[in-house]
């Protein structure tokens, strides 16, 4: 359902896989498509985030996840038009969202289930629920899922501004 | 609103850090951390030359990153009167669990206290004494003599039956074998304390007689074992949610076919496959989803058997097994005793087990094909048994836990490589007392003690039986009506006057009061109602030691202070110890005060040198400094030497056919169905319309001691989750997140609505131990012959309150991973 990064999900199989009689998968899965990182440094308050256009309001369809990745390029993510009003939710509707796809207990690219409209992690089965901020339904992350806040400009551009949880794989959001 | 901590960085531990070796403190398996800790006042940076991980931090790491800390992995703590950062992160190079993290482990850092950092903030930091009409801090000493005092008042005008004692028995926080021993020598050695039960069960018994009775203790084989089993068979247990770790790392590969090799490589000689699981449960879990996921619903056998059947199951599979001839006929002549009447007297034809457990016949006659149903050329077939407290803590445990024995034995699945015979396990153990052996068995049952008036004192270590208690309304009534005398005295005259406080003391417990001294690391439930509150330390905040569900022995270092004037358990108890000898000689009775003597620890490293070394087996062998150099991979025990600098373990137990019996031979027993145990529960069945089976959460350990304590957790468990399947709900008029009394003759208690579509018509199950809405409430007394309370088999009806306070922020979705997807 969730095309991007295969790659990614398919590295992180086999790493699982690591100990357990197979031989060892090789080096640790390289970042995806590293290029265009957000410029800051050190402490950073909330309010230091970039500000990313990530579509237009027009690009989104109910259900059908794009691809984005935000603060840079290596932290890919998930906008979403849920077709319903929700906690956090931007837009006219109320229903715009977007969230990091890399599940913040072992970093598999999470997979969008339009069905209960959750994020889901092959790895370990944890689930997010997308209509309530990423709030974790069952799994193994100490936190719930990092949620990207969203403003939509008077021509419907959508931009990211800031993430409310740590990013899977970082001491800073923003890198130094 | 979603729980979201808007954190955006964590400092990074430098280079220098000093590095601890931790096993988690929660659930059996045990799985190996490292806490780095290093200056506030510091820290490293991103470069691989910068921090202490020796990696670039700047690089975006992929799935399974070794070096990735989350916000719970972190806090400040003190070290030696002075803060730190501190970094508690799972353990790549640790067998148990190869850096995996459960939700529970995984939040360890953010559970220990911190002054800085306001986690934990209400740990207890002094003793409190109950005067004034309030629990007031006080010094250690006057706590301690005044425990001392009246606990001996107690000996000397009731007797030492008098003296009642709630303690653990396990590893882990809150016990470990510097703990137990501590507690143990105190109570069996000292004193001999006969009135006495555990954290979860109202006896000193064990949840696991039968088994030990047979000669097989029940933790017998590795965790690599279900790696390389055939079939993993798994009666009552949830390995997902309640052994994380053990379930992800070592039976998924195996499920998903990840450890042919392995299998091949160490088991040349027979044809191998992934392996596949049946799994015996009422429920369909998230366990039975994940199995599904990866090995295909063609190798899982998911038997939804009718609450309380499984000792027909288990004797309906032992009679296929041996109708076919599949048994272990060799292993059974040179090993085994009683084989051929135990087969005649639990002789269970598939028909029958299928009228009365409600599965198909052919899916029995399937799970015994699949247990022991010889390989190719004759191979026999190994299969790992593991059952928990869906077998425990159900119906009939000591002839249940006899029947899963007898299978195993009779298929020789114990003591070889991919088989195994084991509960799954709650804590880590960490027991190492002295012979409790003058209790008897049955062990007397102290809530009934208590109940029945009877006691003048009750030491509590560890333990909220407000939560984790059977029949726990009418046991917390009657005992805050018990301590409720014994404050109003204390209170009616100045505390100071320690002669006149003993006799108004000793004057209320002759009317029925109840003195009660509770040990613990935050004000419980139970610890409420007492009159002298200790401040424990806990794992980390001093060394311990315990073993996992497969023997594995680590040592967790302590890697910072306790909070104010904690102590461990174990210096705890030798300082009572020292304070009753002082209290005895002082009242001129030196034949009990001369009881006392060997107390003089200064450090838990003496409890452990005087406890463990001395008494456990093979603990002669065994230091700290040894432990320690083993790190988080430890020791399997029983350890047989030191070799090379190295601890020498025992991989799995009975790998020469010797059990634990007079006659070295494994005992079958005679394991007849004999209904419903206690008898209670089949009327309660007939007379309410639902099950209300009970469990353990993924998010939650224990009884929340911690959990409640951290929004993370807490915004989704404010009341105890009931699941519910949706036609049920519709019944009753309920909807999601309706907070609502669940009801029977014995009591009633609450819980929150939470539906799911998995859930059986009829079947509800609650979350075990809540601190606010105790599924104990409206758990019977009875309990079987040996005091082992039966919380599964439990019926009443629910109606609706009203709606849970902030229901609406939850998410009530399905649980399952979506295999679809």
């Amino acid at each position: 359902m969730h095309k991007k990064c295969q790659k990614r999900v398919e590295i992180g199989r086999r790493q699982f896989l690591r100990g357990s009689g197979l031989a060892a998968a090789g080096a640790a899965a390289a970042a995806m498509a590293p290029a265009g990182r957000a410029e800051a440094k050190g402490m950073t308050a909330r309010g230091d985030y970039p500000s990313n256009r990530l579509a237009n309001i027009k690009d989104l369809k109910v259900d059908e996840p794009m691809d984005i990745a935000y603060p840079d390029d290596d932290s890919p993510g998930v906008l979403l038009k849920l077709g319903k009003r929700v906690d956090g939710g931007a837009g006219p509707d109320g229903d715009i969202v977007a969230y990091s796809v890399m599940c913040p207990h072992k970093g598999y690219e999470l997979e969008y289930n339009a069905e209960d409209k959750t994020l889901n992690c092959p790895g370990h089965y944890s689930r997010f629920d997308c209509e309530k901020e990423g709030q974790q339904i069952f799994g193994h992350a100490n936190q719930s899922l990092p949620m990207f806040s969203l403003r939509i400009d008077e021509k419907g551009d959508i931009y990211a501004e800031g993430v409310d949880e740590l990013i899977y794989g970082r001491f800073e959001n923003i890198r130094s | 609103m979603t729980f979201k901590r808007g954190n955006n960085r964590l400092p990074i531990p430098p280079k220098d850090a000093k590095v601890h070796n931790v096993t988690c403190d929660f659930c059996i398996v045990g799985c190996g951390y490292k806490a780095y800790t290093w200056s506030i006042d510091r820290e490293g940076g991103p470069k691989a030359s910068e921090n202490a991980f020796g990696v670039d931090l700047n690089e975006q790491p992929g799935p399974d990153g070794e070096n990735w800390v989350n916000p719970a992995m972190y806090n400040i703590v003190e070290q030696n009167g002075e803060p730190v950062h501190l970094i508690v992160k799972p353990d790549p190079d640790c067998v148990v669990n190869r850096g995996l993290n459960s939700v529970r482990g995984g939040r360890m850092a953010e559970t220990r206290f911190s002054a800085q950092t306001g986690s934990m903030a209400d740990r207890l930091t002094t003793p409190l004494v109950w005067r004034y009409s309030q629990h007031l801090p006080t010094s250690w000493d006057d706590a301690l003599s005044l425990t001392a005092d009246v606990t001996r008042r107690v000996i000397e005008e009731m007797g030492q039956d008098a003296v009642l004692v709630t303690m653990f028995d396990h590893g882990g926080a809150a016990g470990g074998y510097e703990n137990t021993w501590g507690t143990g020598k105190l109570y069996f050695e000292a004193m001999k304390v006969r009135n006495c039960r555990i954290h979860n069960r109202p006896a000193y018994n064990s949840e696991v007689h039968a088994t030990r009775d047979m000669g097989m203790g029940e933790l017998n084989n590795a965790y690599e074992d279900a790696e390389l089993a055939d079939t993993i068979f798994c009666v009552g247990a949830n390995p997902l949610e309640t052994q994380t770790n053990y379930f992800l790392a070592h039976w998924i590969p195996n499920l998903r076919g990840s450890t042919l090799d392995k299998k091949k490589a160490m088991l040349p000689d027979e044809e191998h496959a992934s392996g596949k699981i049946i799994i015996v449960d009422p429920r369909r879990t998230v366990t039975i989803n994940a199995c599904e996921k990866e090995a295909g619903k063609e190798n899982v056998l998911h038997l939804a058997i009718n609450p309380g059947t499984d000792l027909v199951l288990l004797n309906a599979l032992l009679t296929e097994i041996v109708n076919n001839g599949w048994q272990a006929k060799d292993f059974i002549a040179a090993h085994t005793k009683g084989f051929d009447e135990a087969f005649e007297a639990n002789k269970t034809s598939v028909e029958e087990a299928s009228r009365i457990t409600g599965i198909a016949a052919d899916d029995i006659r399937k799970a015994a094909a699949w247990i022991a149903k010889p390989k190719a050329n004759g191979k026999r077939r190994r299969t790992m048994m593991a059952y928990e407290k869906g077998l425990i803590w159900c119906n009939d445990n000591y002839r249940t836990n006899a029947a899963i024995a007898n299978l195993a034995i009779a298929t020789h699945n114990v003591g070889r490589e991919g088989t195994g015979c084991v509960r799954l396990g709650g804590h880590q153990e960490g027991y190492v007392r002295p012979s409790d052996a003058f209790i008897g068995r049955p062990a007397p049952y102290l809530d009934d003690i208590i109940l029945s008036g009877k006691g003048g004192v009750h030491h509590i270590w560890a333990t909220d039986q407000f939560k984790s208690g059977l029949n726990a309304s009418k046991f917390r009534r009657e005992y805050r009506r018990r301590t409720n005398i014994v404050k109003e005295a204390m209170s009616s005259i100045p505390y100071g006057d320690r002669d006149a406080q003993l006799d108004v003391i000793m004057n209320a417990i002759r009317r029925g009061g109840l003195f009660s001294v509770n040990v613990d690391i935050f004000k419980s439930q139970i610890g409420d109602a007492a009159h002298v509150i200790l401040p424990a330390a806990t794992t980390g905040e001093m060394n311990l030691t315990s073993m996992n569900g497969e023997r594995r022995l680590r040592l967790t270092e302590k890697y910072m202070d306790p909070p104010g004037e904690a102590m461990p358990d174990c210096l705890i108890a030798a300082r009572l110890a020292n304070a009753l000898e002082e209290s005895f000689r002082k009242a001129g009775n030196d034949a009990w005060a001369d009881k006392f003597k060997g107390f003089d620890w200064k450090t838990e490293e003496d409890a452990f040198m005087d406890g463990y070394h001395k008494h456990a087996k093979g603990g002669e062998f065994v230091t700290y400094d040894r432990l320690r150099a083993m790190g988080t991979n430890g020791v399997q025990e029983p350890v047989v030497g030191y070799e090379n600098g190295k601890l020498i373990g025992t991989k799995r137990l009975y790998t020469d056919g010797k059990f634990g019996t007079d006659d070295g031979k494994a005992h079958f027993f005679k394991t007849a169905w004999r209904g419903f145990d206690p008898a209670d529960r089949a009327k309660q069945k007939e007379e309410y319309p639902f099950l209300i089976n009970s469990g353990r959460k993924n998010m939650i350990w224990q009884n929340a001691f911690y959990d409640e304590r951290l929004p993370f957790v807490w915004e989704r468990f404010k009341l105890p989750p009931i699941e519910m399947n949706p036609d049920d709900m519709k019944k009753l008029g309920l909807e999601a997140g309706d907070l609502v009394e669940v009801y029977n003759n014995v009591g009633s208690t609450q819980a929150m609505v939470y539906p799911l579509k998995t859930a059986q018509p009829g079947q509800c199950f609650m979350l075990f131990a809540a601190p606010v809405g105790q599924h104990g409430n409206i758990v019977s007394q009875g309990v079987n012959e040996l005091r082992i309370p039966n919380y599964k088999n439990v019926w009443a009806n629910i109606r609706r309150i009203g709606r849970a306070p902030d229901a609406d922020a939850i998410s009530f979705k399905e649980l399952e991973y979506p295999q679809d997807i």
